[in-house]
């Protein structure tokens, strides 16, 4: 009786639905695991933790016991077995198993030259968090935590206060004010620095290509020359004045400092140059915490990385990457269309193109690093040499596009990813019914009108379809981009005001590099590792992002190509 | 079996026949006489291979009248689609479609080598049984094929398309809705539209290969009179298994078996008086 049931139970297909159901929950649960992963561990990297302060006096090995003010933020909590402890020359007492110790972030890099160390909960006392201390982002030697003492203007104390104060002080308002100039100061300093001299650059350079050029032709007359020193003069003369200006706008952003008490009674004196950011995590209430927040997170999105990539934003990274994703797209469906619509349509049905779909069908499985070795070889060396050879003579023997760059990426990534459009496409074409063809055919249009007018139009979303497919396997690439363009960190972006506004030629950042970069190739990792979860999830967004622009262009295309299989 | 050519004798005249008001296109149209040698598309010895050993027709041989409707009725599989779409060449889209034997369409060789195909398929245009507009509006579905040839003036288009749409019998129903999607259409509406798709482009042969059988007997009766309208200016030639309809729009009729031309003859005597008895189990619905 029972085994009838199971019998019945078999024949139902009832084991099968529920494996398929279990099938999708894994995925669907892996999915969300790792977004919730990449979610909590990075964004929870911009939130002002508060700020602890307390003794610390851990057993030592010497006569004198250790005490110490230690002033940080908590990062994360493990257990240590004491056997462990005492190796690495902690003398603790091993009747005690296991210990308790967190990992903190002290800053104050440029005092103690370390800035995250653990330390055990045993042996703190006095835990309190003081209002009055301080956060500072820097542009160098990261976080500064201490106790506000003293503003000086030009080496002059304008006000003083005492650290343990707290609330709007007069000195706090002080800062503040002063640091918003200096942060205004800064912001015109590097608009010249990238708008006005950059372009003198760029013209400089321009001038010497030139030169270079007519030298190289024979044709450099005297008349030539001198046009050419005069304008050079010229030049040197817009530079020179705004330089002079430059200098100034130096002066007066150099011109305050702050004077702070970090732990253990040192003391710093810090250029307000040099802040980025200041705030008071342990006064500050929910909303105040936000709106840091916020900011902290536009500039990640919107700013230049600093300190080796450890801090700052990513905006370079995330333009690189829509960049060459774009011009990737805009270099492969052309052609991986057209190579599927001469397969399909043109090309003698056989043993050849029988062949040449299957290398097709392979072709997408070749390891990537197979790729970026042959965009190397090949693009670059032979190419790109040529090309400066033939356009560049005058830059040598610097290379122009016999060097890494953004077109040998794209067209690099255009190869890999070229396989996928021309199989997408291609069952396009073949779905599309040999009934609307003929009834182009039997109205006088050629082969090659029908497949323009009809064809290709009611493949489009196959198209689209192949494209989706492509971004999302170009857009997390990595290994072979670093060979054939993507660098740690570019000065400038690819795309910006000098003629020919989009640079080719030009090295760029790209999060999945970015990612690999911050996260093993940094000197500091603990500062670095809440940007590598943060850099990642940036990129399954932007990758997503792609993804739902294409696809919503893609159905846009199949509603209007809708009921065509009648 | 009749292997000569086949010359049907002089057709009934005076049969309703509509003005057709097609005359927008400043193209001048081959003279008409209505004599008997006017034929506008000759057969000879026609033999179609699908692959080495299938073959599909068999020695036909045949003379179709200028602005006549011609039927051709036969069984499934006869043959009947093979041979209307050798007319514009439709079968050299077929990979291994091998056909021997000559067509003349008025007295030219459509198979000879210089022979532009694509210019061919306009003058002989064809409607398929399945009706197939393009994805793309009423409006230029219409268009299209003035548009292959270049003609891009929206005032010329503007009357093309409305004077092909009257002729088709559709313009009341569509004349509303000329920019939405053809593919919404229903079935019968498609029908005419791809009809008047091909009369737009003004070609001198009409193939409609079953073009009422997906349809209801009201569409059909609209595609029916629209036949008779159009022999005025067309060769029309009709493939149907509908005996009753090939009556009923038909001056002449053949009827096909197996790849071979088994009677061709007017209309009248071939379905009152057939000469050969399987002509008349056929039409009488005793074939088995
Ligand atoms: N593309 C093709 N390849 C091979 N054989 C074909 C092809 N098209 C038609 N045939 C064969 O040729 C013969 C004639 O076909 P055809 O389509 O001309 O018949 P038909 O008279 O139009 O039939 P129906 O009334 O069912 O439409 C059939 O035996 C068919 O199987
Ligand atoms: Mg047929």
């Amino acid at each position: 009786m029972k085994l009838k049931k199971v019998k019945k139970w078999i024949r139902d297909g009832t084991p099968w639905i529920w494996f398929n159901a279990g099938a999708v929950t894994i995925s669907i649960v892996m999915v969300a695991g790792l977004l919730l992963i990449l979610m909590v561990r990075g964004l929870s990297h911009f939130w002002p933790h508060d700020v602890m302060r307390a003794i610390y006096s851990p057993p030592s090995s010497g006569a004198i016991d250790q005490v110490m003010e230690i002033i940080g933020e908590f990062v994360e909590r493990e257990s240590v077995s004491a056997i462990e402890l005492t190796t690495s020359g902690i003398p603790v007492s091993e009747e005690q198993e296991l210990y308790d110790r967190e990992l903190f972030k002290f800053g104050n890099r440029d005092l103690t030259g370390a800035d995250f160390g653990w330390i055990l909960n045993e042996f703190v006392t006095e835990i309190s968090y003081p209002e009055s201390l301080f956060v500072l982002e820097r542009r160098q030697w990261g976080n500064f935590y201490g106790y506000l003492t003293a503003i000086k203007q030009a080496g002059e104390i304008v006000v003083e206060t005492d650290p343990g104060e707290t609330g709007n002080n007069q000195a706090w308002l002080e800062l503040e004010l002063r640091l918003n100039r200096a942060l205004e100061i800064y912001d015109s300093i590097s608009q010249m620095e990238r708008g006005s001299i950059g372009e003198i650059n760029f013209q400089v350079e321009r001038l010497r290509l030139r030169e270079r050029r007519l030298e190289l032709e024979d044709s450099l007359t005297a008349e030539a020359q001198s046009t050419i020193e005069a304008e050079a003069q010229a030049l040197d003369a817009q530079y020179a004045a705004i330089q002079g200006d430059l200098n100034s706008l130096y002066e007066d952003f150099e011109r305050d400092s702050a004077e702070f008490l970090a732990a253990n009674g040192q003391t710093a004196e810090i250029p307000l140059a040099e802040i980025v950011r200041a705030y008071r995590p342990n006064s500050m209430n929910v909303f105040n915490k936000l709106l840091v927040y916020g900011s902290k997170l536009v500039e990640f999105l919107s700013d230049e990385p600093r300190e080796a990539n450890t801090e700052g934003g990513v905006y370079p990274a995330i333009f690189g990457t829509v960049i060459l994703v774009l011009l990737m797209s805009v270099m492969v469906t052309p052609f991986g269309v057209v190579a599927a619509v001469y397969l399909r349509e043109y090309a003698q049905q056989g043993l050849v193109t029988r062949t040449i779909r299957i290398a097709v069908n392979n072709l997408a499985g070749v390891p990537s690093i197979v790729y970026g070795v042959f965009g190397l070889g090949f693009f670059i060396y032979i190419v790109g040499g040529e090309i400066d050879q033939l356009f560049f003579p005058e830059a040598l023997p610097a290379p122009t596009f016999g060097t890494p760059g953004l077109l040998w990426a794209a067209l690099t990534l255009a190869i890999l990813t070229v396989p996928v459009v021309i199989v997408a496409t291609e069952e396009g074409l073949a779905r599309i019914p040999r009934s609307v063809r003929e009834g182009s055919l039997a109205l006088g249009a050629t082969k090659f009108e029908t497949t323009w007018r009809v064809v290709l139009p009611m493949a489009s979303p196959a198209m689209m379809t192949g494209l989706i497919l492509a971004i999302a396997r170009a857009a997390g690439e990595v290994a072979p981009l670093m060979l054939v363009g993507v660098v740690k960190l570019a000065p400038t972006l690819p795309v910006d005001g000098n003629y020919p506004f989009i640079h080719l030629d030009q090295k760029f950042m790209h999060l999945g590099f970015h990612i690999y970069d911050v996260g093993f190739q940094s000197p500091n990792v603990e500062a670095a590792r809440p940007l590598v979860f943060a850099t990642a999830l940036l990129l399954v967004l932007l990758i997503a992002l792609l993804n739902i622009c294409a696809a919503a262009l893609r159905n846009r295309l199949q509603e209007k190509y809708k009921g065509l299989d009648v | 079996m009749p292997n000569d050519i086949q010359d049907p004798a002089e057709p009934p005249m005076g049969k309703n026949r509509v003005e057709f008001s097609a005359n927008y296109l400043k193209r001048e149209k081959t003279v008409s006489n209505n004599s008997t040698d006017d034929n506008c598309l000759v057969v000879k010895g026609l033999n179609l291979f699908y692959a080495k050993t299938k073959q599909a027709l068999i020695d036909v041989n045949l003379k179709i009248p200028r602005k006549r409707v011609t039927a051709f009725i036969g069984p499934s599989g006869c043959g009947k689609s093979s041979l209307l779409r050798c007319f514009n060449r439709m079968n050299d889209l077929i990979d291994d479609c091998v056909i021997k034997g000559k067509i003349y369409l008025d007295e030219e060789d459509i198979y000879a080598k210089k022979v532009d195909v694509a210019d061919l398929r306009r003058r002989v245009g064809m409607v398929f049984q399945k009706p197939n507009p393009f994805p793309k509006s009423v409006y230029e579905n219409v268009a299209y094929g003035l548009r292959i040839q270049g003609i891009n003036s929206k005032r010329v288009l503007d009357e093309v398309v409305e004077n092909s749409l009257i002729s088709a019998a559709l313009w009341g129903e569509v004349k509303d809705r000329l920019h939405d999607n053809a593919l919404g259409l229903s079935g019968g509406q498609q029908q005419r539209l791809v009809i008047a798709r091909t009369i737009a482009v003004e070609p001198e042969v009409l193939l409609l290969d079953e073009p009422a059988s997906a349809l209801d007997p009201i569409s059909t009766l609209k595609i029916e009179e629209l036949i008779n309208q159009l022999k005025e200016s067309y060769t029309i030639l009709i493939v149907t298994h509908n005996m009753q309809q090939a009556a009923r729009v038909s001056d002449y009729t053949a009827f096909m078996h197996m790849g071979n031309m088994v009677e061709y003859d007017q209309t009248d005597t071939l379905f009152t008086n057939p000469s050969l008895k399987q002509t008349e189990d056929y039409i009488t619905g005793r074939y088995g």
